[in-house]
């Protein structure tokens, strides 16, 4: 798995498989759209996640937070904004892409300073309190939440729409991240993850880079929630939006799940995941959380370098 | 040979324990300078000081002639200067080879620098200097896989990496096979004279450290006892009877 010594080759067979699936995928099956695009937005979840969980070592509970920001700029431009549809959103995920970036330069600059579970803590207080300020926050509709305008197109039109439009944020966001963990930048992640201390006295600007990781997990996360909240037509303060009890916990565990700080480890716990909970919604109906919570347990307690990790060592028994 | 670390009455207290009281200490352009004393004697406080690691209460330092005492120690290690552990610290997840490119002295440049890949020479270089350290068949493995004292080894090839101009080795051969030392006093002298790295060297081991430095400096309860070549320091009584007095 490691940087130096990783065959692209297999890599791209994977790429392009899924790449057919997600083109493919809405065609074959329009009745699952809607399923489909939410894999796409745990992709998004898990690999946001990682950047800073399992890559830099920085455990964050409030990235739930720029999801939300982007699903309310989006609702709020397209309410305001008098643009037609398609351009209205298009603004709103620009407006909601800066604003998230913004939000993280300054979380950012106050909290990456602070070190190891006071960090988690910090950062989860922060998603708590985003919800409770927008459920009091007139302007944004407040508890009872906001209605996006409706899709213009005819009736299906918007699942399939909304379905490819996350599928090309969760390919370009693996994109981008699969070319960084190949730059300087992605060794120096690691470094501060194995040794921030290390890390600070060989002289890498350790403040920048952790703050930049940061605002490109928002600027995707914001983007993804945008596409969210208009393929919902209404987000919740709480339950969409700020859903730090749902997503906000998944983003983790996905990542953990799949294997943290490995490139596919996080696309991998993304689908085990919703494919799990989707049969355990159709299946157990009435259990479905105590089984996911279950499946919580069963995660940390046999996978805790989740599956890639499983898999490495399984591969090296059989070597050795 | 002009002064290339100027360290004058550094005081670091702990609470209520001086760890460093009045220290001074010069390192001359390209020479091997021992650092020695008890344990507990203050020497890893000191080299904590210098590196920015620990703020100084009182003193100050002077790093080719400018102040760094209120340097933190990123700054610090883009003038120059570096330092080793004496538990050693490596990037434990990361492979041998990573370890070294991360360590380059263009990993310290600003992100947009740093949003490109390791060029060819950046490997080659890390490459023969795993070599040099007599890690290279280690190079694609975790560092945190390696023994403590290979890990002590991979960590100097790493300083090394960067270039530095001055490099401040804690105890570089505790922990080390005693059969390797001599290797490794071997290399710490190519480093100073082919790679041309002045040396700050704290070390336990006598026999060691009088073959290697060109001068020593004494410590004992966080303060200069003696200060000299190595014959002179070795014969000192006050010397001796610090390293008895706890032996
Ligand atoms: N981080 C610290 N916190 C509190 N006391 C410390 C710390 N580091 C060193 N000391 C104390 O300072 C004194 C000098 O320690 P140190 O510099 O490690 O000595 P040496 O390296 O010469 O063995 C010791 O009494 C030690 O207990
Ligand atoms: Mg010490």
């Amino acid at each position: 798995m490691n940087l130096l010594s990783a065959s692209h080759l297999s890599d791209w067979h994977i790429m392009g498989a899924l790449a057919l699936a997600g083109l493919a995928g809405p065609l074959l099956l329009p009745a699952l759209a809607t399923q489909i695009a939410f894999l796409w937005l745990m992709v998004v979840f898990a690999l946001t996640w990682d950047m800073l969980g399992g890559r830099m070592g920085y455990n964050s509970f409030g990235n739930i937070v720029f999801f939300g920001i982007g699903c309310y700029a989006a609702a709020v431009v397209q309410r305001d904004g008098g643009l037609p549809y398609f351009e209205g959103l298009a603004s709103g995920l620009v407006v909601g892409a800066v604003a998230a970036v913004l939000a993280a330069l300054v979380f950012g600059a106050a909290m990456l300073g602070i070190r190891g579970h006071y960090f988690a803590i910090g950062t989860l207080g922060l998603g708590i309190a985003a919800g409770e300020i927008a459920a009091g926050w007139d302007y944004v509709g407040a508890g009872s939440g906001m209605a996006l305008p409706l899709y213009p197109g005819e009736l299906g039109s918007r699942e399939i729409f909304f379905c490819y439009s996350l599928f090309a944020l969760a390919a370009l966001c693996f994109l981008v991240f699969r070319w960084l963990y190949g730059t300087r930048f992605g060794l120096a992640l690691n470094a501060i993850r194995d040794d921030h201390d290390k890390a600070d006295a060989m002289g890498l600007r350790t403040t920048p880079i952790k703050i930049f990781a940061w605002s490109l997990s928002a600027f995707f996360l914001a983007l993804s929630g945008g596409l969210t909240a208009n393929m919902i037509g209404f987000i919740d303060p709480r339950d969409v939006a700020f859903a730090g009890a749902t997503f906000g916990v998944w983003m983790v565990l996905m990542a953990i799940l799949g294997g943290k700080g490995t490139l596919w480890g996080p696309v991998l716990g993304a689908f085990v995941f919703h494919i799990v909970q989707e049969l355990f919604w159709t299946y157990l109906l009435g259990w479905q959380r105590v089984a996911l919570g279950l499946l919580i347990v069963v995660i940390v307690v046999f996978f805790p370098q989740g599956i890639m990790g499983w898999w490495a060592a399984r591969r090296l028994r059989a070597t050795s | 040979m002009s002064a290339l670390l100027e360290v004058r009455n550094v005081t670091r207290r702990f609470g209520g324990v001086v760890a460093n009281n009045g220290v001074s200490l010069t390192v001359r352009q390209g020479e091997i300078a021992g650092l020695i004393g008890p344990n507990g004697s203050g020497k890893t406080t000191l080299f904590g000081c210098i590196t920015g690691t620990h703020a100084v209460d009182g003193g100050d330092i002077l790093f080719e002639g400018r102040s760094i005492a209120h340097l933190r120690s990123a700054p610090i290690a883009r003038l120059g200067l570096l330092r080793t552990w004496q538990q050693t610290r490596v990037y434990s997840e990361m492979t041998c080879a990573e370890n070294m490119a991360i360590s380059a002295r263009e990993a310290q440049g600003g992100l947009l620098s740093l949003l490109r890949s390791v060029p060819v020479s950046t490997r080659r270089k890390g490459d023969d200097l795993l070599a040099f350290a007599g890690l290279h068949e280690k190079r694609g493995d975790k560092a945190g896989s390696l023994s403590f004292g290979q890990q002590k080894l991979l960590e100097f090839a790493m300083a090394l990496m960067n270039e530095p101009k001055l490099l401040l080795l804690d105890e570089p051969t505790a922990g080390i096979n005693p059969t390797l030392i001599n290797g490794l006093i071997d290399r710490l002298r190519r480093a100073n004279t082919e790679l041309g790295v002045t040396l700050l060297v704290i070390e336990h081991n006598m026999r060691v450290i009088m073959n290697l430095a060109h001068r020593i400096t004494c410590l004992a309860h966080g303060e200069v006892l003696a200060e000299g070549p190595p014959e002179a320091v070795r014969a000192d009584a006050r010397v001796l009877d610090a390293y008895l007095g706890v032996a």
